[in-house]
């Protein structure tokens, strides 16, 4: 079937995960294949005195154990990948060498040939340690008299990051009304449904090394494993298998991915390392974590004429691979949302803590501003009483199509806010919901609405405009369209999926834009031996970026093909038209050439246009000139229970622009997850650390990923605004929904409690804090009738 | 110290010697090559090692191979029969139940147990089935309607 | 996840799980469903060396009612009693509670017995025992005793079974006419524990009045535990509502001193909802009862 662009093309990778024929990285074994465990640090801040693996390696069945002092020689510093001006930089060794600096930190590995046995193995290694103060908090951390974590950072500070756009003095001095807030934007844990995996597979003979990683940028990964190991790039393949999802947390190189094949290596068989759950609780990064000091003004009329901000940004006990450009550029950049705002300021602390590193966690400091910028809105709406909705209408930024510049120095490409607006409304009944609530006010329900009008940056690139903000590789993608001789293609990218359907996205343009049978592509990622170097999958960036760089593949593809057609039709090109899959000759509908025909002839080279190469493929990168920037508006609408203060989510509209759509129904389950966890940040989702850097919500039991139950079905639209940044005028779309929902939902919850005088919730707006603040206005567990 | 046991898993009967505290989840994916059946969490919570023992969903982490001796199993390997997709299974794909793909075995081994308690069930009442098993991807929205939808099918309607 | 190693029987009788367990003792534990024992082995948090498998054992499986009361097979699982009709008409608390277990797969596969022996602080199933009145039937391979509900439960995680006595059976005693029984829970969100749980049962007289009561609230402390006074300020009134939420006020008196305090709950908030809930779950019962 030859599909377009905008059909629900239903999905090419769901045969084989219906079936369970898909190969996750734990479904890969090899013959002589090691099971390595990992020693971690129960304490949060100590020294390491002694190491002694010696009852480990007597274990029958254990093949060997290593400390960092044992792989010295091949175990550099873990890289950081984007540098903001004045990073401190302190070592990040894959095995702790001396010290520890967060539960968790490995400390030493043991292999063993059962799985069962590198358990028991590594729980016999006996570490001693010496314990040192511990600080966990980012604002503590600051303090004069804070343990300090690295000595090249003083006060932990890691990067300090700075913003200021348009007049803030004449700004202020024109303000009526200033309204200030802490907000804290909780730590969050990923909890994407596989944890992390490494198998590494050396031939010494070859000095060949294999990784099956559970990533998200394979290509990315064998270029720092490269780097941290010395092993040479030409020598190392990394695979990424089907990723059982990531959102963020499996963009990084991880300790484990190189400990792993330097093990592998130095033992010259294959091992294999899965990481548990509770283990990847505290190994794997944590996403948000921000302590931040807002202040919004503005005049009674509803203008709000500034914004600025204070933000504690933690980064954990070390700088993860992206961590500096999370609170920074895609945080302090967006601070003007869809506003007309004069001024904007924004100053980030990065700050060492004894915790697990933080890192981008899906939206990645998008969601963190739109909750400030969204939650902001709305307390100066509250201060000068008036409606959210107007207010928000009033400060719009009009409909643009060339471009808008806002005073934090970026460029949106296109937008029309009001668009999104006006159809999330019409999808809501906004006057009939407020009459509802007061009914439901005056029979002791409450119910309240949260409105949230977000935009965002997405489509990671372009490289040259990234490097001026720290970024420390190229942000292009790559690809490859090869048509084989019999006329099925091959589509080869070099973003790499971990659960978004690229397979079916990718050959769902291919076959548009051919004109052959969506069965006849196929499209092959994540294997830096079969695709050309490419960048990976985050930020929202593989239809925006990959897809442009596919459709650049197939412009030349086709351009080659019609250049033989013509050729052999014996007329000129521009008498050449394709059309559904046919070259034909214009006006004379007869005279045509199939494209598997022009395929075989390619190859079979035998009548090619003079100096023509045979063949019919074509790589592509493809570099933007700007990011593009999704928007919309999503509505939240929450009841209260008033016994026990609990928050049921009764309803969620979500109106969202990602410009050109490829496949709506793909489109649909991005923003229903990403909503999901937007929902879950405001509700339920928090890591907690005790004072002594112990994670509290250690394993799921007490961390609360979002439930079928606790969750509605979701009502969603979408207005087209296309971009002009890529060929393809789409969007990215793949955060939009969690970049969202946090501010709707928690805009609800506070207009739920208005009425007591409530202005802000921290969140997750738990069944607790909601009892205490109807607690103390006496509204609690009222009389029942 | 290892025990003898015959495990009858999608309709074939299988007999190993296995350590007792092998769990039935690493039973059916490292001894049997039955990796469909994905092990997502330490704690009983995730529901991606849903499997159906003598007929009833169980989290097959929570359960030590031996347990199973004399009784049968089904796995996500097993849905399909003759080449023909369960319900559940093409109701997924039509109605786009899954992305990373990671929860689904087990998450279709639930509704697939639900659809045999209560042939027609309320959302709510297929929300409360799938409580024991954690979606991150799809929000359970598309897997609420491929539920739906399976239902349906199962019923002889379109 | 792997948990130490052990011996593994799986007894075909009664008489030979008994005998294994007096054989063993301390380094012996039975596992019936195994979902409140083999999470805790799989965290190494239990290592017992012995495993005595009664999941082979048939006659612990059946429930049973009578006019004298109801009877509960210790391998019965929750799912088998959510969805008993003998157990909703004789003890609809019961019925609710095991319904409100986890998630289908704990309860297709977690049994009663299992549970109350490992009596979780936070469990359903002990409160629900407790205001029933049940009694528990304990063996050894010599002879069998029963256990009262109120003498049942001892401490955190300890119960008044001893090393050699294994559960069969589970008694409720008929709770006559004009009763009714109910469970509410408010469930933490992560878990599905219950943060707090409060199971009530109801006797009302002739005129209305509340001749007997029995609550019982779980999740609050180290153990179910009686609500006496509210119990107290039920009888002998008409449950109107300001009765009942006078009585439900009381619900956490007993556990002064005792109530959990950790990230998913203050002890404060525990307390308030230990309270809603009783209210919540009396005023059901008392629905139930024809009142």
């Amino acid at each position: 079937m030859v599909v377009q662009i905008g059909d629900s093309v239903r999905r090419i990778e769901d045969p084989r995960l219906i079936t369970g024929n898909g190969t996750y990285v734990d479904d890969v074994v090899l013959p002589g294949l090691l099971h390595l465990s990992i020693v971690r640090s129960p304490y949060a801040h100590a020294k390491i005195t002694r190491i002694d693996v010696s009852a480990a390696v007597n274990i029958p069945g254990v093949v060997a154990a290593f400390t960092a002092a044992d792989l010295a020689d091949q175990l550099g510093s873990l890289p950081v990948g984007w540098i903001v001006e004045g990073t401190k930089l302190p070592d990040h060794p894959p095995l702790a060498i001396d010290t520890v600096r967060y539960v968790g930190d490995a400390v030493a590995v043991v292999v063993a040939d059962d799985k069962a046995i590198a358990v028991d193995a590594a729980e016999s290694v006996t570490v001693d340690y010496e314990q040192l103060p511990v600080v966990v908090g980012s604002e503590e951390a600051q303090k004069p008299d804070a343990p300090q974590l690295h000595a090249e950072a003083p006060e932990n500070i890691a990067f300090e990051w700075e913003v200021n756009g348009g007049d803030w003095e004449a700004a202020a001095r024109e303000a009526e009304v200033v309204v200030k807030q802490k907000i804290i934007n909780q730590r969050l844990i990923p909890n994407a449904m596989e944890t992390r995996g490494v198998v590494a597979d050396y031939n010494p003979g070859s000095k060949q090394l294999t990784l099956w990683s559970s990533t998200q940028i394979p290509h990315l990964l064998r270029m720092l494993f490269s780097a941290v190991t010395g092993h040479p790039e030409s020598r190392v393949r990394v695979i990424a298998p089907e990723v059982g999802g990531a959102f963020g947390s499996k963009l990084y190189i991880y300790a484990e991915e190189v400990i792993t094949g330097i093990v592998a290596k130095q033992l010259g068989r294959p091992v294999k390392w899965i990481e548990g759950r509770q283990e990847n609780y505290q190994a794997t990064t944590h996403g948000r974590d921000h302590v931040t000091y807002a202040e919004i003004i503005g005049k009674r009329d509803g203008t709000i004429l500034g914004l600025r901000c204070t933000v504690h940004a933690n980064v954990g006990a070390y700088l993860s691979t992206f961590a500096p450009l999370i609170p920074t550029i895609y945080f302090g950049l967006m601070l003007a949302g869809q506003y007309k705002i004069r001024a904007i300021g924004c100053k980030t602390f990065g700050v060492f803590t004894n915790t697990t590193p933080v890192d981008a966690y899906r939206g990645a400091g998008r969601p963190e501003a739109t909750y400030l910028v969204e939650r902001m809105v709305d307390l100066f709406a509250q201060e000068i009483k008036r409606d959210p909705v107007a207010v928000r209408r009033k400060n719009m930024i009009g409909a643009f199509r060339r471009g808008h510049e806002v005073p934090t120095g970026v460029m949106y490409d296109t937008g029309n806010y009001k668009g999104t607006l006006n159809k999330a409304l019409e999808m809501f009944d906004y006057r009939g919901f407020r009459k509802e609530q007061r009914a439901a006010r005056r029979e002791g329900r409450l119910l309240g609405v949260g409105f949230s009008c977000y935009v965002e940056i997405s489509g990671a690139a372009p490289s040259a405009v990234a490097a001026s903000l720290g970024a420390g590789a190229g942000l292009w993608e790559s690809n490859t369209v090869r048509v084989h001789p019999t006329g099925s293609v091959t589509v080869y990218t070099g973003t790499s999926p971990h659960g978004q359907g690229h397979e079916t996205s990718f050959a769902q343009i291919a076959s548009a834009e051919l004109g052959i049978d969506i069965d006849n592509i196929e499209v092959l990622h994540g294997d830096t031996d079969r695709q050309q170097f490419g960048t990976g999958t985050f930020g929202s960036r593989s239809i925006a970026v990959g897809g442009g760089a596919l459709s650049l593949s197939l412009k030349k593809v086709l351009a080659k093909a019609k250049e033989i057609a013509a050729h052999q039709m014996g007329v000129s090109d521009s008498q050449v038209d394709f059309v559904n899959g046919n070259f034909v000759v214009e006006d004379i509908p007869e005279r045509s050439m199939g494209f598997a025909e022009i395929a075989w002839e390619a190859y079979h080279a035998k009548d090619l246009p003079h100096g023509m190469e045979p063949g019919l493929e074509a790589t592509s990168f493809f570099d933007p000139a700007n990011f593009t920037w999704p928007f919309g508006c999503h509505i939240a609408v929450v009841e209260i229970n008033q016994d026990t203060g609990d928050v049921k989510l009764i309803r969620y509209i979500g109106v969202d622009d990602v410009g050109n759509i490829i496949n709506p129904m793909i489109l649909a389950g991005m923003v229903h997850g990403g909503a999901a966890q937007g929902i879950g940040q405001a509700l339920w989702e928090t890591a907690v650390y005790s004072d002594d850097g112990q994670l509290i919500t250690g394993s799921m039991l007490d961390y609360a990923v979002p439930n079928a139950k606790n969750l509605p079905s979701f009502e969603l639209g979408h207005t087209v605004t296309p971009t002009r940044e890529n060929p393809l005028g789409a969007k990215g779309a793949g955060e939009t929904g969690t970049i969202a929902a946090s501010p709707a939902v928690v805009n609800a919850c506070v207009d739920a409690l208005k009425h007591i005088g409530v202005t802000h919730i921290d969140m997750p707006v738990t069944s607790e804090k909601v009892w205490r603040l109807l607690d103390a206005a006496g509204k609690a567990r009222p009389r029942r009738k | 110290m290892s025990y003898e046991i015959t495990v009858s898993v999608n309709g074939t009967e299988y007999t190993d010697s296995v350590e007792p505290r092998l769990l039935l989840a690493d039973y059916l994916r490292d001894t049997l090559g039955l990796t469909g059946t994905h092990i997502g969490c330490d704690t009983t919570s995730c529901g991606a090692c849903t499997i159906l023992l003598d007929g009833s969903s169980v989290k097959s982490c929570t359960l030590f191979a031996v347990q199973a001796n004399g009784h049968s199993v089904t796995t996500v390997e097993g849905l399909a029969k003759d080449g023909e997709l369960h319900p559940v299974q093409a109701a997924f794909h039509e109605e786009h139940g899954l992305q990373c793909g990671f929860c689904t075995p087990g998450m279709m081994i639930s509704i697939a147990q639900l659809l045999d308690r209560n042939p027609n069930p309320t959302e709510a009442e297929i929300r409360e089935g799938i409580l024991g098993n954690l979606c991150r991807c799809t929000g359970y929205h598309n897997i609420v309607k491929a539920a739906q939808t399976a239902a349906q099918t199962a019923a002889g309607g379109s | 996840m792997v948990s130490n190693n052990f011996e593994y029987f799986a007894p075909e009788t009664f008489d030979e799980a008994a005998r294994l367990l007096a054989k063993y003792r301390d380094d012996g534990k039975i596992v019936a469903g195994g979902y409140s024992l083999i999470p805790l082995m799989k965290l190494r948090l239990a290592s017992p060396s012995v495993l005595i498998d009664i999941g082979g054992i048939d006659e612990l499986r059946s429930i049973t009612s009578n006019g004298g009361g109801l009877s509960v097979g210790s391998m019965a699982t929750y799912y088998e009693i959510s969805r008993s009709a003998a157990v909703q008409s004789a003890a609809p608390a019961l019925a609710e509670a095991a319904g409100q277990v986890a998630d289908v797969q704990v309860r297709n596969r977690g049994t009663i017995g299992g549970s109350l022996a490992h009596s979780d602080p936070a469990g359903d199933l002990p409160a629900v025992f407790l205001a029933l009145g049940g009694t528990i039937v304990a063996k050894t391979r010599r002879g069998s005793r029963e256990i009262a509900a109120d003498r049942f439960f001892v401490d955190l995680l300890t119960t008044a079974l001893r090393p050699t006595e294994i559960i069969t059976e589970i008694r409720f005693p008929s709770a006559g006419a004009r009763s009714g029984s109910a469970y509410a829970k408010f469930a933490n969100k992560a878990s599905h524990y219950a943060v707090a749980g409060v199971a009530a049962l109801v006797t009302l007289g002739a005129d209305g009045t509340v001749t007997d009561a029995r609550v019982a609230v779980t999740g609050v402390g180290s153990k179910a535990t009686r609500a006496k006074r509210t119990e107290r300020i039920l009888k002998g009134k008409e449950p109107t509502a300001s009765v009942i939420r006078r009585a439900s006020d009381r619900a956490a008196v007993e556990l002064a001193g005792d109530v959990t305090d950790d990230i998913h709950a203050s002890a404060e908030y525990r307390e308030h909802l230990a309270k809603v809930m009783a209210e919540n779950a009396i005023t059901s019962a008392v629905e139930r009862a024809g009142g």
